[in-house]
């Protein structure tokens, strides 16, 4: 058994210098990544990578993207899969900051006193929430 | 406890496991595709891992010195690694099928040790199950998918697979400790863990093109864990020691 280890059998690039003829569609698909840090958070997107197949692809996502830190879970989609709008029609999105009636800044607010009262549940043992 | 036996036991799967991430590192930089690349040097990694919390073990209860000496300032003959772990790689089908037999064994091993009597064995064992199940999502994933791929392929597969067997019954020569592991509830023991084994890896494998070739016909390697080595192990250790061996008191 020979090694492949570089430093024991050097490439031979005189030999293998004809470059491999590669058919369209020959490559791995793309698979877009998805990373869900914490239970029951947003899976976020954390970058793409080539794969056989979904298995594989879930198997290389974990190493590629969720290998330090927290993960609790990975979605991935063939990049195929997802569609986008033209960008050329950013425009449609042009005048939101004029409608701040439409944003939901008050949940935020009312996210705030959630919170609050459920810090401060244990030092008023009579408050019921 | 039989401590002898347990010392006996954990540094065969310390060197079992240290060997196993040293071939496997060896992939580093080499291995297919980019991806694949990374996802191998990790289990590569672990194994580094998975050798250094035996070796703990070892420092900690059973009065050996610390893992760095027993890694890399024992000589050959002192290693009792079984002979699978120290074949050279050649092409990456034979290192799937090498990790696949490996892994499952692996992970077989550490399930049963997290019921360990020895029980900072067992705590250690249920963290190291966790990296496992990857390991052998790993191998399964790409055993199914290169074992109905090709003729190429299911050849190659096939033809590791055929190499590597006598070897990896090896994993499961027996100590001659082996009734006093069971009798103390240290381990099931190396019989029990082979046949859950063969279950396991029978089943992957009828998910393929790939066959299973009948092991009661087949003689397996051992001698490794009585410190007998192929003539692979002695290079490997002195490529691993290479800078260690410069200056042995050297503060890392």
């Amino acid at each position: 058994m020979s090694s492949l280890d570089p430093r024991i059998n050097r490439l031979d690039l005189v030999k293998t210098a004809q470059a491999e003829n590669i058919q369209p569609h020959q490559h791995w698909e793309t698979y877009e990544v998805f990373v869900q840090a914490k239970r029951g958070g947003h899976h976020t997107h954390a970058g793409s990578l080539h794969a056989a197949d979904h298995d594989m692809a879930l198997i290389f996502a974990k190493e590629q993207f969720a290998r330090r830190g927290q993960c609790h879970n990975i979605w991935v989609v063939k990049t195929s899969n997802i569609f986008a709008l033209n960008t050329e029609d950013a425009d449609m999105f042009a005048e939101n900051n004029e409608k701040k009636y439409r944003n939901t800044g008050g949940f935020k607010v009312s996210d705030k006193i959630t919170q609050y009262k459920r810090s401060h549940k244990h030092t008023q043992p009579d408050e019921t929430d | 406890m039989n401590t002898q036996a347990l010392k006996e036991m954990l540094c065969k799967m310390g060197d079992d496991a240290l060997i196993m991430g040293h071939r496997n590192a060896e992939w580093t930089g080499l291995a297919p595709t980019l991806e694949e690349d990374i996802s191998f040097s990790s289990i590569a990694q672990d194994q580094i891992g998975h050798a250094l919390a035996m070796y703990t073990l070892m420092h900690e209860h059973l009065g050996e010195p610390n893992p760095d000496i027993i890694g890399f300032s024992r000589p050959e003959t002192d290693f009792t690694c079984c002979h699978l772990v120290e074949l050279p790689n050649s092409g990456y089908d034979f290192s799937l099928i090498r990790h696949f037999l490996f892994d499952h064994a692996e992970i077989l091993r550490y399930k049963a040790l997290t019921n360990s009597a020895f029980t900072p064995l067992a705590q250690v064992a249920a963290k190291i199950t966790g990296e496992l199940k990857y390991h052998i999502l790993h191998a399964n994933t790409w055993v199914r998918h290169l074992g109905n791929a090709t003729e190429e392929a299911k050849a190659r597969l096939q033809t590791s697979l055929n190499t590597l067997l006598p070897y990896a019954l090896g994993i499961f020569e027996p100590s001659i400790f082996e009734q006093a592991l069971i009798a103390d509830g240290i381990f099931i023991g190396e019989n029990a863990l082979q046949t859950q084994w063969m279950q396991t890896i029978a089943a992957i494998l009828k998910q393929t093109a790939l066959h299973l070739p009948d092991v009661t016909t087949i003689q397996p390697v051992y001698g490794g864990r009585r410190g007998y080595h192929t003539e692979y192990l002695q290079p490997l250790l002195t490529e691993m020691t290479e800078v260690f061996r410069i200056d042995e008191q050297a503060e890392w």
